[in-house]
Protein backbone atom coordinates (compact mmCIF):
# COMPACT_ATOMS: atom_id res chain seq x y z
CA UNK A 1 0.00 0.00 0.00
CA UNK A 2 0.91 3.28 -0.92
CA UNK A 3 1.22 6.16 1.45
CA UNK A 4 -1.33 8.03 -0.62
CA UNK A 5 -3.60 4.80 -0.51
CA UNK A 6 -2.80 4.65 3.35
CA UNK A 7 -4.35 8.63 3.39
CA UNK A 8 -7.05 7.44 1.80
CA UNK A 9 -7.50 4.28 3.76
CA UNK A 10 -7.10 6.68 6.84
CA UNK A 11 -9.81 8.71 5.90
CA UNK A 12 -12.27 6.53 4.84
CA UNK A 13 -12.77 5.21 8.24
CA UNK A 14 -13.78 8.39 8.82
CA UNK A 15 -11.19 9.28 11.47
CA UNK A 16 -10.66 12.45 10.49
CA UNK A 17 -14.30 13.59 10.36
CA UNK A 18 -15.76 16.42 12.61
CA UNK A 19 -18.95 16.44 13.15
CA UNK A 20 -20.99 19.69 11.38
CA UNK A 21 -19.70 22.44 9.49
CA UNK A 22 -17.34 25.60 9.64
CA UNK A 23 -17.97 28.61 7.69
CA UNK A 24 -15.03 27.65 5.76
CA UNK A 25 -16.84 24.55 4.41
CA UNK A 26 -19.41 26.54 3.31
CA UNK A 27 -17.03 29.46 1.77
CA UNK A 28 -14.93 26.71 -0.20
CA UNK A 29 -18.36 25.29 -1.45
CA UNK A 30 -20.08 28.47 -2.48
CA UNK A 31 -16.51 29.79 -4.49
CA UNK A 32 -16.66 26.39 -5.90
CA UNK A 33 -20.35 26.53 -7.45
CA UNK A 34 -19.31 29.64 -8.54
CA UNK A 35 -16.24 28.40 -10.07
CA UNK A 36 -17.71 26.00 -11.92
CA UNK A 37 -20.68 28.36 -13.28
CA UNK A 38 -17.68 30.68 -14.88
CA UNK A 39 -16.06 27.48 -15.78
CA UNK A 40 -18.99 26.84 -18.16
CA UNK A 41 -20.04 30.20 -18.94
CA UNK A 42 -15.86 30.20 -19.86
CA UNK A 43 -16.86 27.50 -22.13
CA UNK A 44 -20.15 28.07 -23.78
CA UNK A 45 -19.03 31.01 -26.01
CA UNK A 46 -22.11 30.77 -27.99
CA UNK A 47 -24.09 31.34 -25.32
CA UNK A 48 -21.88 34.62 -24.40
CA UNK A 49 -21.84 35.90 -27.59
CA UNK A 50 -25.58 35.17 -28.19
CA UNK A 51 -26.46 36.88 -24.48
CA UNK A 52 -24.82 40.08 -26.10
CA UNK A 53 -26.16 40.03 -29.27
CA UNK A 54 -29.66 39.76 -28.30
CA UNK A 55 -29.99 43.18 -26.63
CA UNK A 56 -27.88 45.04 -29.51
CA UNK A 57 -30.30 44.03 -32.08
CA UNK A 58 -32.79 45.89 -30.08
CA UNK A 59 -30.49 48.55 -29.36
CA UNK A 60 -28.54 49.12 -33.18
CA UNK A 61 -32.30 48.57 -34.70
CA UNK A 62 -35.24 48.74 -32.78
CA UNK A 63 -34.27 51.80 -30.85
CA UNK A 64 -33.23 53.13 -34.43
CA UNK A 65 -36.67 52.66 -35.84
CA UNK A 66 -38.22 53.61 -32.92
CA UNK A 67 -36.61 56.74 -31.67
CA UNK A 68 -38.61 59.40 -34.00
CA UNK A 69 -42.06 57.06 -33.74
CA UNK A 70 -41.97 57.68 -29.69
CA UNK A 71 -41.47 60.95 -27.96
CA UNK A 72 -40.33 61.28 -24.74
CA UNK A 73 -41.27 63.41 -22.19
CA UNK A 74 -38.42 64.30 -19.29
CA UNK A 75 -39.79 62.10 -16.08
CA UNK A 76 -37.44 61.02 -13.03
CA UNK A 77 -34.67 60.20 -13.35
CA UNK A 78 -33.76 61.77 -16.42
CA UNK A 79 -33.34 65.50 -15.87
CA UNK A 80 -33.13 66.57 -19.79
CA UNK A 81 -34.55 65.00 -22.83
CA UNK A 82 -32.94 61.60 -23.62
CA UNK A 83 -32.68 59.00 -27.04
CA UNK A 84 -34.28 56.47 -26.98
CA UNK A 85 -31.76 54.09 -27.27
CA UNK A 86 -30.86 55.85 -23.43
CA UNK A 87 -34.32 55.17 -22.28
CA UNK A 88 -34.50 51.49 -23.58
CA UNK A 89 -30.80 50.46 -22.09
CA UNK A 90 -31.86 49.59 -18.80
CA UNK A 91 -34.65 47.69 -20.29
CA UNK A 92 -32.30 45.33 -22.43
CA UNK A 93 -29.93 45.18 -19.07
CA UNK A 94 -32.87 43.54 -17.07
CA UNK A 95 -33.28 41.49 -20.39
CA UNK A 96 -29.91 40.24 -20.81
CA UNK A 97 -30.79 39.24 -16.65
CA UNK A 98 -34.31 38.01 -17.80
CA UNK A 99 -32.60 35.62 -20.16
CA UNK A 100 -30.18 34.62 -18.15
CA UNK A 101 -32.13 33.40 -15.31
CA UNK A 102 -34.12 31.36 -17.69
CA UNK A 103 -31.42 29.83 -19.20
CA UNK A 104 -29.59 28.83 -15.60
CA UNK A 105 -33.27 27.55 -15.08
CA UNK A 106 -32.82 25.58 -18.86
CA UNK A 107 -29.52 24.41 -17.59
CA UNK A 108 -30.92 23.32 -14.22
CA UNK A 109 -33.04 21.18 -16.16
CA UNK A 110 -30.63 20.05 -18.25
CA UNK A 111 -28.65 19.40 -15.38
CA UNK A 112 -31.08 17.39 -13.46
CA UNK A 113 -31.74 14.89 -16.85
CA UNK A 114 -28.04 14.53 -17.33
CA UNK A 115 -27.62 13.85 -13.66
CA UNK A 116 -25.06 16.49 -12.80
CA UNK A 117 -28.02 18.26 -10.36
CA UNK A 118 -27.88 14.80 -8.30
CA UNK A 119 -24.25 15.38 -7.91
CA UNK A 120 -24.60 18.76 -6.29
CA UNK A 121 -27.52 18.08 -4.36
CA UNK A 122 -25.92 14.70 -2.60
CA UNK A 123 -23.73 17.18 -1.14
CA UNK A 124 -23.76 17.69 2.84
CA UNK A 125 -24.40 21.34 3.06
CA UNK A 126 -27.83 22.21 3.58
CA UNK A 127 -30.00 22.58 0.36
CA UNK A 128 -30.53 26.02 1.01
CA UNK A 129 -27.28 26.90 0.54
CA UNK A 130 -26.45 25.20 -2.16
CA UNK A 131 -29.62 26.72 -4.27
CA UNK A 132 -28.75 30.05 -2.96
CA UNK A 133 -25.08 29.76 -4.47
CA UNK A 134 -26.23 28.54 -7.74
CA UNK A 135 -28.13 31.56 -7.56
CA UNK A 136 -25.38 33.72 -6.71
CA UNK A 137 -23.24 32.26 -9.53
CA UNK A 138 -25.45 33.22 -12.07
CA UNK A 139 -26.45 36.25 -11.07
CA UNK A 140 -22.33 37.09 -11.53
CA UNK A 141 -22.82 35.88 -14.53
CA UNK A 142 -25.63 37.85 -15.83
CA UNK A 143 -23.16 40.74 -14.44
CA UNK A 144 -20.45 40.36 -16.47
CA UNK A 145 -22.71 40.08 -20.03
CA UNK A 146 -24.27 43.47 -18.36
CA UNK A 147 -21.44 44.85 -18.49
CA UNK A 148 -19.92 43.50 -21.73
CA UNK A 149 -23.16 45.48 -23.40
CA UNK A 150 -22.64 48.55 -21.61
CA UNK A 151 -19.54 48.29 -23.06
CA UNK A 152 -20.53 48.07 -26.69
CA UNK A 153 -23.25 50.52 -26.15
CA UNK A 154 -20.42 53.50 -24.68
CA UNK A 155 -19.49 53.24 -28.04
CA UNK A 156 -22.65 53.81 -29.56
CA UNK A 157 -22.40 57.07 -27.21
CA UNK A 158 -24.89 55.39 -24.70
CA UNK A 159 -23.72 56.77 -21.47
CA UNK A 160 -25.49 57.72 -18.42
CA UNK A 161 -25.36 60.75 -17.02
CA UNK A 162 -21.97 60.24 -15.31
CA UNK A 163 -19.15 57.69 -14.98
CA UNK A 164 -20.71 57.03 -11.69
CA UNK A 165 -23.71 55.37 -12.61
CA UNK A 166 -21.57 52.50 -14.05
CA UNK A 167 -20.83 51.89 -10.24
CA UNK A 168 -23.66 52.67 -8.31
CA UNK A 169 -26.08 50.96 -10.80
CA UNK A 170 -23.77 47.43 -9.32
CA UNK A 171 -25.99 46.92 -6.28
CA UNK A 172 -29.22 47.40 -8.90
CA UNK A 173 -27.99 44.44 -11.15
CA UNK A 174 -27.03 42.16 -8.13
CA UNK A 175 -30.59 42.17 -6.06
CA UNK A 176 -31.81 42.27 -10.10
CA UNK A 177 -30.15 39.68 -11.16
CA UNK A 178 -30.72 37.56 -7.95
CA UNK A 179 -35.16 37.78 -8.48
CA UNK A 180 -34.53 36.70 -11.84
CA UNK A 181 -32.71 33.86 -10.95
CA UNK A 182 -34.75 32.75 -7.92
CA UNK A 183 -38.07 32.92 -10.44
CA UNK A 184 -36.31 31.00 -13.39
CA UNK A 185 -35.10 28.23 -10.42
CA UNK A 186 -38.70 27.92 -9.36
CA UNK A 187 -39.84 27.58 -12.53
CA UNK A 188 -37.24 25.16 -13.18
CA UNK A 189 -38.46 22.79 -10.10
CA UNK A 190 -42.00 23.00 -11.93
CA UNK A 191 -40.63 21.82 -15.59
CA UNK A 192 -40.29 18.53 -16.05
CA UNK A 193 -38.35 18.48 -19.35
CA UNK A 194 -36.48 20.32 -21.74
CA UNK A 195 -39.04 21.45 -24.50
CA UNK A 196 -41.00 23.18 -22.36
CA UNK A 197 -38.65 26.02 -22.65
CA UNK A 198 -40.53 27.19 -25.08
CA UNK A 199 -43.69 27.42 -22.93
CA UNK A 200 -41.35 29.33 -20.91
CA UNK A 201 -40.63 31.71 -23.22
CA UNK A 202 -44.47 32.51 -24.23
CA UNK A 203 -45.71 32.73 -20.76
CA UNK A 204 -43.00 34.09 -19.07
CA UNK A 205 -40.19 36.32 -20.65
CA UNK A 206 -42.77 37.60 -22.98
CA UNK A 207 -45.01 38.73 -20.86
CA UNK A 208 -42.83 39.94 -18.34
CA UNK A 209 -40.62 41.97 -20.83
CA UNK A 210 -43.48 43.63 -22.91
CA UNK A 211 -45.85 44.61 -20.14
CA UNK A 212 -43.17 46.54 -18.57
CA UNK A 213 -41.55 49.85 -18.79
CA UNK A 214 -38.73 48.52 -20.50
CA UNK A 215 -39.60 49.31 -24.18
CA UNK A 216 -41.75 52.69 -22.96
CA UNK A 217 -42.92 54.58 -20.08
CA UNK A 218 -46.16 53.56 -18.34
CA UNK A 219 -47.93 56.73 -18.83
CA UNK A 220 -47.31 56.43 -22.55
CA UNK A 221 -48.60 53.00 -21.76
CA UNK A 222 -51.81 54.40 -19.97
CA UNK A 223 -52.84 56.39 -22.83
CA UNK A 224 -53.34 53.31 -24.67
CA UNK A 225 -54.97 50.81 -22.34
CA UNK A 226 -55.15 51.82 -18.95
CA UNK A 227 -55.75 47.99 -17.59
CA UNK A 228 -52.47 47.17 -19.17
CA UNK A 229 -50.43 49.76 -17.80
CA UNK A 230 -52.14 48.54 -14.15
CA UNK A 231 -50.63 45.31 -15.34
CA UNK A 232 -47.22 46.74 -16.05
CA UNK A 233 -46.72 48.53 -12.92
CA UNK A 234 -47.45 45.22 -10.62
CA UNK A 235 -45.11 43.37 -12.99
CA UNK A 236 -42.05 42.64 -10.60
CA UNK A 237 -39.64 43.15 -14.09
CA UNK A 238 -40.80 46.55 -14.56
CA UNK A 239 -39.69 47.38 -10.85
CA UNK A 240 -36.06 45.35 -12.33
CA UNK A 241 -36.24 47.88 -15.23
CA UNK A 242 -36.95 51.08 -12.57
CA UNK A 243 -34.46 49.73 -10.33
CA UNK A 244 -31.65 49.33 -12.80
CA UNK A 245 -32.56 53.10 -14.51
CA UNK A 246 -32.65 54.78 -11.29
CA UNK A 247 -29.23 53.36 -10.30
CA UNK A 248 -27.28 53.66 -13.47
CA UNK A 249 -28.06 57.78 -13.00
CA UNK A 250 -26.79 57.34 -8.91
CA UNK A 251 -30.55 57.73 -7.44
CA UNK A 252 -32.70 54.86 -5.67
CA UNK A 253 -36.32 54.01 -6.75
CA UNK A 254 -37.58 52.84 -3.28
CA UNK A 255 -40.79 51.28 -4.82
CA UNK A 256 -38.91 49.11 -7.00
CA UNK A 257 -36.35 47.98 -4.39
CA UNK A 258 -38.96 47.17 -1.78
CA UNK A 259 -40.68 45.28 -4.67
CA UNK A 260 -37.41 43.69 -6.18
CA UNK A 261 -36.74 42.70 -2.76
CA UNK A 262 -39.83 41.24 -2.02
CA UNK A 263 -39.99 39.06 -5.30
CA UNK A 264 -36.56 38.23 -4.25
CA UNK A 265 -37.53 36.69 -1.34
CA UNK A 266 -40.73 34.73 -2.54
CA UNK A 267 -39.17 32.90 -5.64
CA UNK A 268 -36.17 31.91 -3.65
CA UNK A 269 -38.24 30.62 -0.88
CA UNK A 270 -40.41 28.78 -3.37
CA UNK A 271 -37.32 27.21 -5.10
CA UNK A 272 -36.15 26.17 -2.23
CA UNK A 273 -39.71 24.74 -0.95
CA UNK A 274 -39.67 23.09 -4.40
CA UNK A 275 -36.78 21.45 -4.25
CA UNK A 276 -36.59 19.94 -0.21
CA UNK A 277 -37.09 16.46 -0.58
CA UNK A 278 -39.58 16.66 2.39
CA UNK A 279 -42.05 18.88 1.07
CA UNK A 280 -41.24 19.93 -2.60
CA UNK A 281 -42.57 18.44 -5.47
CA UNK A 282 -39.82 16.31 -6.08
CA UNK A 283 -41.82 13.60 -4.26
CA UNK A 284 -44.98 15.22 -2.16
CA UNK A 285 -45.19 14.09 1.44
CA UNK A 286 -48.39 11.68 1.51
CA UNK A 287 -48.82 11.81 -1.94
CA UNK B 1 -29.53 -2.49 14.39
CA UNK B 2 -25.78 -2.01 15.68
CA UNK B 3 -23.24 1.08 14.56
CA UNK B 4 -21.35 -1.33 12.84
CA UNK B 5 -23.10 -1.01 9.99
CA UNK B 6 -22.43 1.14 7.03
CA UNK B 7 -25.98 1.46 5.86
CA UNK B 8 -28.93 0.63 7.79
CA UNK B 9 -32.30 0.48 5.86
CA UNK B 10 -35.50 -0.13 8.28
CA UNK B 11 -38.95 -1.09 7.23
CA UNK B 12 -38.98 1.96 4.20
CA UNK B 13 -41.94 1.89 2.02
CA UNK B 14 -42.48 4.22 -0.47
CA UNK B 15 -45.25 4.53 -3.26
CA UNK B 16 -46.18 6.96 -6.19
CA UNK B 17 -49.61 7.24 -6.35
CA UNK B 18 -51.34 4.45 -5.56
CA UNK B 19 -48.37 2.18 -6.91
CA UNK B 20 -46.10 0.74 -4.44
CA UNK B 21 -42.45 0.93 -5.81
CA UNK B 22 -41.21 -0.22 -1.78
CA UNK B 23 -42.57 -2.28 0.70
CA UNK B 24 -41.11 -2.96 3.83
CA UNK B 25 -38.12 -2.99 3.15
CA UNK B 26 -35.53 -3.82 5.59
CA UNK B 27 -32.07 -4.28 5.49
CA UNK B 28 -28.08 -3.39 6.28
CA UNK B 29 -25.03 -3.10 4.75
CA UNK B 30 -21.88 -3.73 7.60
CA UNK B 31 -18.61 -2.13 6.53
CA UNK B 32 -16.36 -3.76 5.08
CA UNK B 33 -18.67 -6.05 3.23
CA UNK B 34 -19.09 -6.06 -0.68
CA UNK B 35 -22.93 -6.17 -0.78
CA UNK B 36 -24.81 -6.81 -3.74
CA UNK B 37 -28.74 -5.49 -4.33
CA UNK B 38 -29.84 -7.67 -7.20
CA UNK B 39 -32.98 -7.11 -8.92
CA UNK B 40 -34.87 -6.69 -12.11
CA UNK B 41 -35.83 -3.38 -13.45
CA UNK B 42 -38.82 -2.21 -11.46
CA UNK B 43 -37.64 -4.17 -8.94
CA UNK B 44 -37.89 -0.72 -7.14
CA UNK B 45 -33.65 -0.28 -6.64
CA UNK B 46 -33.99 3.24 -8.58
CA UNK B 47 -36.24 4.13 -5.46
CA UNK B 48 -34.06 3.28 -2.93
CA UNK B 49 -30.80 4.89 -4.39
CA UNK B 50 -33.39 8.33 -4.31
CA UNK B 51 -34.31 8.08 -0.70
CA UNK B 52 -30.72 7.22 0.44
CA UNK B 53 -29.18 10.19 -1.64
CA UNK B 54 -32.20 12.07 -0.29
CA UNK B 55 -33.41 13.06 -3.64
CA UNK B 56 -37.28 12.12 -2.75
CA UNK B 57 -38.35 11.87 1.11
CA UNK B 58 -38.74 9.24 3.64
CA UNK B 59 -42.50 8.73 4.20
CA UNK B 60 -42.31 5.12 6.16
CA UNK B 61 -39.57 3.77 8.23
CA UNK B 62 -35.79 5.26 8.58
CA UNK B 63 -32.33 4.83 6.65
CA UNK B 64 -29.58 5.19 8.66
CA UNK B 65 -25.78 5.80 7.41
CA UNK B 66 -23.00 5.13 10.30
CA UNK B 67 -26.14 5.16 12.51
CA UNK B 68 -26.78 9.20 11.00
CA UNK B 69 -30.37 9.13 10.12
CA UNK B 70 -30.80 10.62 6.59
CA UNK B 71 -34.03 12.76 7.32
CA UNK B 72 -32.81 14.27 10.65
CA UNK B 73 -29.27 14.39 10.27
CA UNK B 74 -28.94 14.35 6.36
CA UNK B 75 -25.26 16.85 6.54
CA UNK B 76 -23.80 14.36 9.04
CA UNK B 77 -25.19 11.40 6.85
CA UNK B 78 -24.74 12.10 3.22
CA UNK B 79 -20.97 13.00 3.98
CA UNK B 80 -20.02 9.62 4.95
CA UNK B 81 -21.52 8.81 1.34
CA UNK B 82 -20.17 8.33 -1.12
CA UNK B 83 -22.32 7.46 -4.91
CA UNK B 84 -21.97 6.62 -8.22
CA UNK B 85 -25.09 7.40 -10.14
CA UNK B 86 -26.63 5.05 -12.82
CA UNK B 87 -26.43 8.12 -15.47
CA UNK B 88 -23.13 9.75 -16.24
CA UNK B 89 -23.08 12.72 -14.23
CA UNK B 90 -19.21 13.93 -15.12
CA UNK B 91 -19.26 17.38 -16.32
CA UNK B 92 -18.17 16.80 -20.04
CA UNK B 93 -17.13 20.30 -20.79
CA UNK B 94 -14.60 20.00 -18.00
CA UNK B 95 -11.16 18.52 -17.15
CA UNK B 96 -11.18 15.21 -14.76
CA UNK B 97 -9.09 17.25 -12.70
CA UNK B 98 -11.88 20.16 -12.87
CA UNK B 99 -14.81 17.91 -12.08
CA UNK B 100 -12.66 16.31 -9.03
CA UNK B 101 -12.07 19.34 -7.52
CA UNK B 102 -15.77 20.84 -8.13
CA UNK B 103 -16.78 17.62 -6.24
CA UNK B 104 -14.38 18.65 -3.35
CA UNK B 105 -15.76 22.21 -3.17
CA UNK B 106 -19.26 20.50 -2.61
CA UNK B 107 -17.87 18.71 0.14
CA UNK B 108 -15.80 21.74 1.62
CA UNK B 109 -13.03 20.49 0.82
CA UNK B 110 -10.10 23.13 0.05
CA UNK B 111 -7.64 23.56 -3.11
CA UNK B 112 -4.81 21.84 -2.00
CA UNK B 113 -5.67 19.14 0.11
CA UNK B 114 -8.46 18.20 -2.59
CA UNK B 115 -5.76 18.27 -5.38
CA UNK B 116 -3.89 15.77 -3.31
CA UNK B 117 -6.64 13.36 -2.82
CA UNK B 118 -7.54 13.63 -6.45
CA UNK B 119 -4.35 12.22 -7.46
CA UNK B 120 -4.54 9.88 -4.33
CA UNK B 121 -8.04 8.27 -5.94
CA UNK B 122 -7.13 8.94 -9.40
CA UNK B 123 -3.83 6.93 -9.24
CA UNK B 124 -6.30 4.09 -7.48
CA UNK B 125 -8.52 4.09 -10.35
CA UNK B 126 -5.30 4.01 -12.89
CA UNK B 127 -6.38 7.51 -14.50
CA UNK B 128 -3.87 9.61 -13.21
CA UNK B 129 -2.36 10.12 -16.46
CA UNK B 130 -5.72 11.57 -17.92
CA UNK B 131 -6.25 14.38 -15.06
CA UNK B 132 -6.01 17.15 -17.72
CA UNK B 133 -8.47 15.78 -20.00
CA UNK B 134 -11.60 16.68 -21.28
CA UNK B 135 -14.17 14.26 -19.81
CA UNK B 136 -15.66 14.28 -23.00
CA UNK B 137 -13.25 12.83 -24.18
CA UNK B 138 -12.96 9.40 -22.04
CA UNK B 139 -14.49 5.86 -23.30
CA UNK B 140 -17.46 4.78 -20.96
CA UNK B 141 -15.11 2.79 -19.04
CA UNK B 142 -12.88 5.41 -17.68
CA UNK B 143 -15.83 7.62 -17.31
CA UNK B 144 -16.89 5.38 -14.91
CA UNK B 145 -13.58 4.94 -13.11
CA UNK B 146 -13.65 8.72 -12.37
CA UNK B 147 -17.16 8.56 -11.18
CA UNK B 148 -15.83 6.01 -9.24
CA UNK B 149 -12.73 8.06 -7.95
CA UNK B 150 -14.74 11.44 -7.40
CA UNK B 151 -17.59 8.68 -5.24
CA UNK B 152 -14.01 8.35 -3.21
CA UNK B 153 -12.55 11.69 -2.93
CA UNK B 154 -14.39 12.59 0.04
CA UNK B 155 -13.13 9.43 2.32
CA UNK B 156 -16.87 8.02 2.23
CA UNK B 157 -16.92 5.09 4.53
CA UNK B 158 -20.05 3.60 2.26
CA UNK B 159 -20.11 3.97 -1.58
CA UNK B 160 -23.31 3.32 -3.68
CA UNK B 161 -23.10 2.27 -7.10
CA UNK B 162 -26.30 2.25 -8.93
CA UNK B 163 -26.02 -0.23 -12.01
CA UNK B 164 -22.23 0.80 -12.44
CA UNK B 165 -21.47 -1.86 -15.18
CA UNK B 166 -24.44 -0.53 -17.49
CA UNK B 167 -23.44 0.25 -21.08
CA UNK B 168 -19.98 -1.01 -20.53
CA UNK B 169 -18.21 -3.70 -22.36
CA UNK B 170 -17.13 -6.58 -21.09
CA UNK B 171 -13.27 -5.70 -20.29
CA UNK B 172 -14.48 -2.51 -18.20
CA UNK B 173 -17.14 -4.29 -16.43
CA UNK B 174 -14.52 -6.86 -15.40
CA UNK B 175 -12.06 -4.13 -14.52
CA UNK B 176 -14.26 -2.28 -12.34
CA UNK B 177 -15.64 -5.03 -10.31
CA UNK B 178 -12.34 -6.02 -9.79
CA UNK B 179 -11.35 -2.65 -8.68
CA UNK B 180 -14.62 -2.26 -6.12
CA UNK B 181 -13.63 -5.63 -4.71
CA UNK B 182 -10.01 -4.84 -4.35
CA UNK B 183 -11.55 -1.27 -2.24
CA UNK B 184 -13.64 -3.30 0.02
CA UNK B 185 -10.89 -5.88 0.84
CA UNK B 186 -8.15 -2.72 1.79
CA UNK B 187 -9.63 -0.30 3.05
CA UNK B 188 -12.98 -1.71 4.77
CA UNK B 189 -15.12 0.51 2.76
CA UNK B 190 -19.23 -0.99 3.01
CA UNK B 191 -20.58 -1.03 -0.90
CA UNK B 192 -23.85 -1.40 -1.96
CA UNK B 193 -23.67 -3.03 -5.52
CA UNK B 194 -26.79 -2.57 -7.61
CA UNK B 195 -27.13 -4.68 -10.46
CA UNK B 196 -29.83 -7.23 -12.30
CA UNK B 197 -26.74 -9.13 -14.09
CA UNK B 198 -26.51 -12.61 -11.79
CA UNK B 199 -22.66 -13.10 -13.18
CA UNK B 200 -21.45 -10.34 -11.04
CA UNK B 201 -22.08 -11.94 -7.56
CA UNK B 202 -19.20 -14.21 -5.88
CA UNK B 203 -20.52 -17.04 -3.31
CA UNK B 204 -19.26 -15.23 -0.54
CA UNK B 205 -21.06 -11.75 -1.23
CA UNK B 206 -24.48 -10.41 0.88
CA UNK B 207 -26.94 -10.17 -1.71
CA UNK B 208 -30.54 -9.06 -0.85
CA UNK B 209 -32.68 -10.20 -3.75
CA UNK B 210 -35.43 -7.51 -4.74
CA UNK B 211 -38.32 -8.23 -6.27
CA UNK B 212 -41.42 -5.68 -7.20
CA UNK B 213 -40.58 -3.29 -4.38
CA UNK B 214 -40.21 -6.85 -1.79
CA UNK B 215 -37.14 -8.05 -0.37
CA UNK B 216 -37.41 -12.05 -1.26
CA UNK B 217 -34.59 -13.04 0.42
CA UNK B 218 -31.12 -11.99 2.36
CA UNK B 219 -27.67 -13.43 2.64
CA UNK B 220 -24.80 -15.24 1.67
CA UNK B 221 -25.61 -15.88 -2.15
CA UNK B 222 -24.08 -19.57 -1.32
CA UNK B 223 -26.22 -20.06 1.69
CA UNK B 224 -29.18 -18.40 -0.42
CA UNK B 225 -28.58 -20.94 -2.81
CA UNK B 226 -28.34 -23.76 -0.14
CA UNK B 227 -31.29 -23.11 1.85
CA UNK B 228 -32.60 -22.65 -1.95
CA UNK B 229 -31.50 -26.39 -2.90
CA UNK B 230 -30.31 -25.06 -6.23
CA UNK B 231 -26.89 -25.07 -7.63
CA UNK B 232 -26.41 -21.56 -7.28
CA UNK B 233 -27.53 -17.85 -7.12
CA UNK B 234 -28.75 -17.41 -11.01
CA UNK B 235 -31.11 -20.59 -9.90
CA UNK B 236 -32.09 -19.03 -6.77
CA UNK B 237 -33.14 -16.27 -8.61
CA UNK B 238 -35.08 -17.59 -11.02
CA UNK B 239 -36.80 -19.70 -8.50
CA UNK B 240 -37.54 -16.81 -6.47
CA UNK B 241 -38.93 -14.60 -9.13
CA UNK B 242 -40.37 -17.07 -11.28
CA UNK B 243 -38.25 -15.26 -14.37
CA UNK B 244 -35.80 -16.49 -16.42
CA UNK B 245 -32.27 -15.32 -14.99
CA UNK B 246 -30.31 -12.25 -17.12
CA UNK B 247 -27.01 -13.69 -18.11
CA UNK B 248 -24.65 -11.11 -19.60
CA UNK B 249 -24.07 -13.66 -22.11
CA UNK B 250 -27.43 -12.21 -23.43
CA UNK B 251 -26.84 -9.14 -23.36
CA UNK B 252 -22.99 -8.59 -25.05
Amino acid sequence: MTMLEQGLDKSSRGEELQPGFTWRHYGICASGIIWREALRFIHQRERFVSALVRPLVWLFIFAAGFRSVLGLSIIPPYRTYIHYQDYITPGLMAMIQLFNGMQSSLSMIYDREMGNMRTLLVSPLPRWFLLTSKLVAGTLVSIMQVYAYLLVAWFWNVVPDSLWGYVTVLPALLISGFMLGALGMFISSAIKQLENFAGVMNFVIFPMFFASSALYPLWKVRMGSPWLADYCAINPFTHAVELIRFALYQQVNWVSLAVVAGCTAVFLAGAIIAYDPSRGMLSRKGG
Amino acid sequence: MSDASALDVAHVSHAYGTRKALDDVTFAVPAGRFCVLLGPNGAGKSTLFALITRLFAMRHGAIRIFGHDVATTPGEALRRLGVVFQARTLDLDLSVQQNLAYHAALHGIGKARSRALAQAVLERVGMADRAGDKARDLSGGQMRRVEIARALLHGPRLLLLDEPTVGLDMQARTDILAYVRRLVAETGIGVLWTTHLLDEIHPDDDVIIMHKGVILQQGRAGAIAAALDVADIKAAFARLTGSRPVDVSELV
